[in-house]
């Protein structure tokens, strides 16, 4: 199985950034989240971020809310989350994105347990600080899972370090003060942020939180490790009427972007 | 008191986006130096006095006590400016906020009685003022969107999720984490990520520590017990606050049991949710098997909450204190009986405390001195109490309107 950490240091031996692509569980349906997953790496994604639906998303937009609520209204549960990772793990490295609430009644241990043995390499915690993560890092480490938390524009100096240190695989930086979804001006304060990590630790870092275009990408890959996608992706399926056409549409930004994280910009 | 990163016990914390973990600890900062400060706490007392009309009578309500069997003294929070104990939370966090140089405040509400105790402070203390409110309870509560815009406060209706208090709650943290360079985020009540719980609880403890000062002098003793409803846990982490450390004062917080909570439409955390994390904050919440929030149901709008404080979550544990589902109808029962024999209309809310009143007396025997929580008036429900009692007829309303 391959590794974030090889992934990633892979595409900087080709001399570009990787691309991490997020999709939601289930949505517009499991089947459907598969396929559309499938596609995703096809286009080009290095890594695949499977979201877990959930009915708070409070470092969501718009975007990702409404597809949250379309997948849990479609009746998504936490089992089918596995079943999209083991699907997805079979062509590119996954991991999992989640709200810390479904994990703990799900089961740490278990979920964690799940995660392994669907194929996925990791997670992705938007809204649990290290502070709180003490058997979840246990959990992780047992199976051999890596542990992917946020650093924010707002991180002290102390919490980079505390942050850098829990975490494995890659580093998730937040580029702007805010929710997810495709903003159209790139953030200045992302390499900012990108440099001050680097600053305490060799872990890669990801960028994300309103890549959305070509140009975006190959800006962000200027200074970061990893470009990560999710609300574009999700609007330009969202876009589409039918199954056919939101599959072309993901795939032509999926392959528009990974032009951009190797700076083709013509 | 809870741990330096805000647990009671198992419960508390903070599960929060790294993003705002810093703004949480710049406000723990202040709030922890403006507690120890002389001069902020004698400001804030002195707000709670001559604004709000503090501190609040302990009135003994005595044809009550003949109507239930025990002696009954009434906290009257009531009668506090805009109606309800929550005008001290606003106070304290607004005068924090003006030391924190923060200019704009935002806010959530269900029934619109925080977000009108908010729009209050922030005319008060000219802040900027936005109040987050679901589309359901915007139209279930159109009175308060209009004292709130009165006040000058822009009300956002909120559309996603269930369009109640909980995505409300979610639409104030993702203005914060947007804004928090000049916004403070004033949660209307003791539950959410650390400092919140502590800092809402220290701000309503007045309660507490008024209503222990009054019954001493009135009695010359402690009450037996201290009684109060239970939504996010602020009017009865105020009052238990003043009697924790005296054992002999036995503590009943009251869950709104909507239908029955058997019936699972209800918003009883305590009595029938489990251990989760909800609002960034570990505590019991109302949740599927998934760990998906539920909707909870509860006729009044206050108490209309999935989650609790965490703090309630550990006193419930360490058994300190006791938490009992009141339905829907019990509470309108009781908000008639106070109505019948004083004089007094209490809040929906409120009268989930009162309708607990028989089940003290059951546990600690008749002729005992209870000690409630009248945490507001019932002005904001009589729409609610009308078509529950049939107060009104409404074919003949339309009738009188039309003769006008
Ligand atoms: C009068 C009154 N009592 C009680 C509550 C419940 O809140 P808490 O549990 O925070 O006291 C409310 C909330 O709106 C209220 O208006």
């Amino acid at each position: 199985m391959t590794s974030l950490r090889s992934t990633i240091a892979a595409a900087q031996q080709a001399g570009r950034a990787a691309l991490v692509g997020y999709l939601p569980a289930g949505y517009p349906s499991v089947e459907g989240s598969i396929e559309l997953v499938q596609r995703m790496v096809k286009a080009g994604v290095d890594i695949v971020e499977v979201g877990l639906p959930y009915s708070d998303p409070v470092m969501d937009g718009p975007t990702i809310q409404a597809a949250a609520e379309v997948a849990l209204a479609a009746g998504t549960r936490t089992a089918d989350v596995f079943r999209v990772v083991e699907a997805s793990a079979a062509l590119a490295p996954t991991v999992v994105m989640t709200y810390w609430n479904p994990v703990e009644r799900y089961g740490i241990d278990q979920f964690a347990a799940s995660l392994a043995d669907a194929g996925g390499v990791g997670l992705i915690t938007p809204d649990l600080i290290p502070e709180e993560a003490g058997e979840w890092i246990e959990a992780a480490d047992r199976r051999g899972l890596d542990k992917i938390f946020l650093v924010a524009p707002s991180s002290t100096r102390r919490r980079l370090e505390l942050t850098s240190q829990a975490s494995s695989g890659f580093i998730y930086a937040t580029a702007v003060m805010g929710v997810t979804g495709a903003r159209e001006q790139s953030s200045s304060a992302a390499p900012e942020l990108v440099r001050r990590v680097k600053e305490v630790t060799d872990l890669p870092v990801g960028v994300g939180l309103g890549v959305s275009t070509r140009v975006q990408a190959a800006e962000v890959a200027l200074f970061a490790d990893a470009v990560i996608v999710g609300s574009a992706l999700v609007h330009a399926i969202a876009g589409e009427a039918n199954p056919t056409d939101a599959m072309a549409a993901l795939g032509a930004l999926v392959e528009d972007l990974a032009l951009g994280v190797r700076r083709e910009l013509e | 008191m809870p741990d330096a990163a805000g647990h009671f016990g198992r419960f508390g914390g903070r599960f929060m986006p790294e993003a705002l973990i810093a703004p949480l600890d710049e406000l723990e900062q202040h709030w922890r130096k403006a507690m120890a400060d002389d001069e902020f706490v004698a400001q804030f007392n002195q707000l709670l006095r001559e604004y709000a009309g503090l501190p609040s009578m302990l009135y003994e309500a005595e044809r009550l006590s003949e109507a239930v069997g025990a002696r009954v003294l009434l906290k009257r929070e009531d009668l506090n400016h805009t109606g309800a104990h929550k005008i001290r939370n606003v106070l304290g966090q607004a005068l924090l906020t003006t030391k924190m140089n923060k200019r704009r405040v935002i806010a959530e509400t269900g029934a619109g009685q925080h977000g009108v105790a908010t729009a209050t402070a922030c005319a008060y203390f000219d802040l900027d003022c936005v109040v987050y409110m679901g589309e359901v309870d915007m139209v279930r509560q159109a009175l308060n969107v209009a004292r709130m815009r009165m006040l000058g406060a822009e009300v956002i209706p909120v559309t996603s999720g269930s369009r109640t208090l909980k995505d409300a709650i979610n639409e104030a943290l993702r203005d914060w984490v947007t804004n928090v360079d000049d916004t403070h985020y004033m949660l209307g009540t003791a539950a959410g990520a650390h400092p919140f719980p502590a800092m809402v609880r220290d701000f309503t403890r007045g309660i507490g520590d008024e209503a222990r000062a009054q019954t001493l002098e009135l009695l010359g003793h402690l009450p037996a017990a201290a009684l109060a409803c239970v939504g996010g846990g602020s009017n009865a982490i105020g009052m238990f606050a003043g009697f924790i450390a005296d054992e002999s004062v036995r503590l009943y917080g009251f869950e709104a049991g909507g239908d029955g909570y058997e019936t699972g439409r209800h918003a009883s955390t305590i009595t029938a949710g489990q251990i989760g994390v909800l609002h960034g904050t570990r505590s019991y919440l109302l949740q599927d098997e998934d760990g998906q929030t539920l909707e909870s149901h509860s006729i009044s709008a206050g108490l209309d909450y999935p989650g609790v404080g965490p703090e309630h979550a550990w006193l419930a544990e360490t058994g300190r204190a006791t938490y009992t589902s009141i339905s829907d109808a019990q509470a309108m029962e009781a908000m008639a009986l106070l109505a019948r024999t004083e004089g007094i209309i209490p809040a929906i809310e409120s009268a989930h405390a009162l309708a607990g009143v028989p089940g003290v007396v059951a546990d600690l025997g008749a002729d005992v001195e209870l000690l409630v929580c009248l945490s507001g008036r019932g002005d904001k429900d009589m729409d609610t109490a009308a078509k529950w009692f049939g107060l009104v007829d409404e074919a003949d309303l339309v009738a009188e309107v039309k003769m006008k």
